[in-house]
């Protein structure tokens, strides 16, 4: 009877799991079944994150990638008018279907291939003497400049999922940012170094207090922080679209939806000149990659929140404080993500509020994070990735004429080919747990 | 197996005893080898091949529906139905026949009470009758006394010798010596998946432990007279809700000294664990005060009480004392983690995790093949030595240690019990709980016996058996032994009058 007891009642998400499972497990012991340790019902989220570092990471995101290039290629080829009429005739004529299919491909991801790492023509060019080494430099430069938010987002993102939360919010916290990072950018006269560090700072505490509220409320009420950050991404992004319209903060000169500007002094340094576009963000994205692996495997407050993340009784039992530990994991997260949202208005990217400022980072820095197996080296390569495509896609588009949202669709098939396994595994799992505690009741006597 | 028999299965946690008997009740398919069954081979596919073959089988997790009454889960699976492709259930006639099977076997089941109403003991008489119905002629019993208290045992031991006389063979699945010795014609000793050896029921208790684990072990506890100081945990008043609102600790008081074994003996689920948890500050008390070497702590913090000295072994190391996914070694700071010299500010040190970890290794005998493999993967009795090396190698003042040896080895039982001892004589006040009496016993200096959230009587460990069994029941020495049993949660009073 314990079994159907602990069976029937679902994975519910909030704080009073604990209790479920201690009721559970009371009345298992009431109706009398073996006084053994019970195994702890594991969290869908630990379990979906055995899975995903259970399988060859490098193997099979290098699958994943050729697996989702191949059916881009399909799309490709589906939506070029002129290679699928040569398919009405394919039995005639089968080369022109084949060589036409391949053509545009191929072509097509060249182009992926010159605007993310390097345009040979470009670099053959420099080394004949007849052009600038900016140009070779140029798709490096935008990759890297797509990567540094995406690095920000996906650090909040895993830091959250490695302490046990789902921080869906990023694109709130990000927004947040976004906007405190831009005001310190306008409305503060300050020396230039002096602002630049006020910005980034505004950034982080922005996103810090859209973190905050969140993993208080979880901590508190025990209200799930996946509910929470989702609405409290409409309020950001709803509050981005008004304070834009603002005496202090909206354009003068303008009608539309812009903000004022913000100041060179409050901008971060370019790194290979006013040509390039890539600027210190990167070397930040770096930085706080290293501290949070650093604070992940070797602080106390690291040691807190992956003892949480796996096993909050556990961790609660040897006196670490759980609520304190998810108030300070989504507070670090939201100043992550602020961080990216910074980076989006006082890097090269924009220099004044819109409403699509901080675009999808937030989102985007969800999938960054199940890439990189939410470890934070791992989300610098998942970043760099994504900010490749990113960079990739806009010459794909504007030389080849594929559509950017071919792009999108790339780093979604890679993410699902990664993560899907991870979650289908994670899923059933779940029900064969409950199913070999059933059969190890059968099964096992002690 | 003859007919007739009560043949014992002995072995120790994890010797293949309910494995060869999941065989035998077709639940896993042997690699080599046939069973017989009146000479001859048979193959059993599934359970209900087993039933076929005349063999019943009582889990220790009980498989009954616990809104259904005792007639409908008795027919489950075997459904009696009438009025021809209509299908109508034929409830009259199973439960004649559940009445019938009652009554034949002294079993004293009401045939008509709902199972989540039932003691756990009448219950397990559910399993039984399910099981006769089917017509069995071997009843497998796996670990029938786990949950029992000994009153139900004894009960339990009464139907066994019914039904061995009407003709039913037994095969009674336990580690417990005293239940095998008193039942049992025939001993067979299990260990590691071999046979050891058949003994008779009239070998020594000492001479079946050392077969089971293949040695000489200490049965008793070996220690000397408790040198007592001064009161270092007084809990006075206590009262705790658990989820429900229910109220499950109500009123507690006790007093434990420095150099003093307190043992709390009580079948689970009669407020131990909360009374426990309130006083770690890991659930929020109603009432009362906890008082630790003169101060107040009720309101303490978890951690605050673990720095204030207490250790503390609580009693689901897989939930509540274990990150399985952690290494041994973080596991071994994972209430001192952010203490000197583990760390120096925010910075973890790693070094001196790695040495400590190989010291208390070494020191607490923990069979790991490094520091730096998850402790999942280690074995129950290794897992919970973490434990006991964990909470133990720091002072203490007061040391609480729940359910110490569930689920352990014999060897590591012995380990561990032997440092609570060595704990209690360097002055350390300790605290046990236990749902093994004999644990509690061996151990304490004292044993306070809980029964429905109350203290219902503090006596010395040499009190008998018998007497410690009642007041597990809640039949205190004032009152009569039937007007104790009204209230008792079990017992065969309790089914007479129900039946």
């Amino acid at each position: 009877m314990s079994e159907t007891n602990s069976g029937a009642d679902a994975p519910s998400p909030d704080k009073s799991e604990a209790t479920e499972r201690r009721l559970a497990k009371e009345t298992a012991e009431k109706a009398g079944s073996r006084p053994e340790p019970t195994e702890p019902r594991r969290a869908l989220g630990q379990l979906f994150l055995d899975n995903l570092w259970a399988a060859n990471t490098v193997t099979v995101t290098v699958l994943a990638v050729v697996l989702a290039m191949l059916i881009g290629g399909v799309l490709i080829v589906v939506s070029d008018e002129d290679v699928l009429a040569t398919f009405g005739y394919i039995f005639a004529r089968p080369s022109d279907a084949i060589n036409g299919s391949w053509t545009v491909v191929s072509e097509a991801y060249a182009n992926l291939f010159k605007g993310s790492v390097v345009d040979p023509a470009a670099a053959s060019a420099w080394i004949a003497g007849e052009g600038g080494w900016q140009a070779v430099f140029a798709p490096i430069s935008e990759t890297l400049t797509y990567t540094a938010p995406l690095v920000f987002t996906g650090l909040s993102v895993a830091l959250a999922f490695r302490g046990g939360l789902f921080n869906i919010g990023a694109q709130g916290q990000a927004t947040s940012g976004v906007i405190l990072a831009a005001m310190a950018g306008f409305l503060l006269p300050l020396p230039p170094v002096v602002h630049v560090l006020v910005a980034v700072l505004a950034g982080v505490v922005g996103g810090a207090f859209w973190g905050f509220i969140p993993g208080f409320l979880r901590a508190r009420t025990g209200a799930h922080e996946v509910i929470n950050s989702i609405m409290l991404n409409y309020v950001a992004v709803y509050f981005l679209a008004w304070i834009i319209f603002q005496g202090a903060v909206h354009d003068p000169e303008r009608t539309d939806a812009i903000s004022k500007r913000v100041e060179t002094s409050a901008q971060l340094p370019r790194l290979l000149g006013s040509d390039l576009r890539v600027h210190a963000g990167i070397l930040l994205a770096v930085a706080a990659t290293w501290a949070v692996a650093w604070l992940l495997d070797r602080s106390t407050l690291g040691f807190e929140l992956r003892a949480v993340g796996a096993n909050p009784d556990a961790a609660r039992t040897a006196g670490i404080s759980v609520t304190a530990t998810y108030v300070t994991v989504m507070s670090i997260a939201g100043a992550l993500a602020g961080l990216g949202g910074a980076n989006m208005v006082i890097g090269s990217t924009a220099n004044a509020l819109t409403p699509q400022v901080v675009a999808q980072i937030g989102f985007d820095g969800i999938l960054v994070a199940l890439l990189g197996r939410a470890k934070p080296w791992g989300v610098l390569m998942a970043a760099l990735l994504f900010g490749a495509l990113r960079a990739g896609g806009n010459t794909m588009q504007s030389v080849s004429g594929i559509s950017l949202e071919l792009v999108t669709v790339l780093q979604a098939l890679i993410v699902i080919f990664i993560a899907a396994p991870a979650l289908v595994k994670a899923i059933f799992q779940l029900r064969a747990a409950r199913a070999a505690r059933l059969q190890t009741s059968l099964a096992k006597g002690w | 197996m003859e007919p007739g028999e009560i043949h014992a299965l002995l072995g120790e946690n994890g010797a293949g005893k309910s494995t060869l008997m999941n065989v035998l009740y077709g639940l896993i398919q042997p690699d080599e080898g046939e069973i017989l069954v009146d000479g001859e081979p048979i193959k059993i596919r599934s359970s209900r091949d087993a039933i076929d073959a005349g063999i019943g089988m009582v889990h220790q997790h009980f498989m009954l529906v616990p809104v259904f009454t005792v007639t409908e889960n008795v027919m489950l699976g075997a459904e009696q139905v009438r009025g021809g492709i209509t299908g109508v259930l034929d409830r009259r006639r199973a439960r004649a026949e559940v009445s019938e099977v009652s009554d034949r076997y002294g079993l004293r089941v009401d045939p008509d009470a709902v199972i989540e109403d039932l003691p756990v003991g009448i219950q397990q008489r559910v399993e039984i009758v399910k099981a006769l119905t089917r017509e069995v002629d071997l009843l497998i019993l796996d670990e029938p006394t786990a949950v029992l208290t000994p009153q139900e045992t004894d009960d339990l031991l009464e139907v066994m010798r019914s039904l061995k006389a009407a003709g039913k063979s037994i095969v009674f699945i336990t580690h417990k010596l005293g239940e095998v010795k008193a039942i049992a014609d025939r001993i067979t000793v299990i260990r590691r998946g071999r046979t050891v050896g058949t003994a008779n029921p009239d070998a020594s208790r000492d001479e079946l432990a050392a077969m089971m684990v293949g040695r000489n072990v200490s049965l008793t506890v070996e220690k000397a007279p408790a040198t007592v100081g001064e009161p270092v945990l007084e809990i006075s008043g206590l009262v705790v809700d658990d989820e429900r609102q229910c109220r499950v600790v109500d009123g507690v008081d006790l007093t434990v000294r420095a150099g003093e074994v307190l043992g709390i003996a009580g079948v689970q689920g009669n407020g131990q664990t909360e009374l426990i948890e309130a006083i770690m500050g890991l659930r929020p008390a109603q009432a009362g005060t906890v008082t630790l070497a003169g101060r107040r702590t009720d309101g303490w913090s978890t951690k605050k009480m673990l720095r204030a000295g207490v250790g503390y072994i609580p009693e689901d190391r897989s939930v509540d004392g274990l990150v399985k996914q952690f290494t041994v070694a973080e596991n071994l700071v994972l209430d001192i983690y952010d203490r000197e010299p583990f760390a120096a500010g925010l910075a973890l040190k790693a070094d001196a995790i790695a040495a400590s970890a190989r010291e208390r290794i070494g020191q607490f005998d923990v069979r790991t093949p490094s520091a730096d493999v998850p402790v999942g993967t280690l074995s129950g009795g290794n897992q919970q030595k973490v434990i006991v090396a964990r909470e133990m190698s720091r002072p203490l003042k007061l040391l609480i240690a729940a359910q110490p040896t569930r689920g352990v080895d014999v060897g590591s039982i012995e380990f561990i019990h032997s440092q609570i001892v060595h704990e209690r004589d360097i002055g350390t006040a300790v605290l046990v709980v236990s749902s093994e009496l004999d644990e509690v016993v061996g151990l304490a200096d004292r044993v306070a016996v809980m029964y429905r959230g109350r203290i219902l009587g503090i006596v010395s460990p040499d009190t008998p058996r018998e007497a410690l069994g009642l007041l597990m029941a809640g039949v205190t020495p004032g009152e009569s032994a039937t007007a104790g049993s009204g209230e008792s949660p079990t017992g065969p009073q309790a089914s007479e009058e129900s039946a």
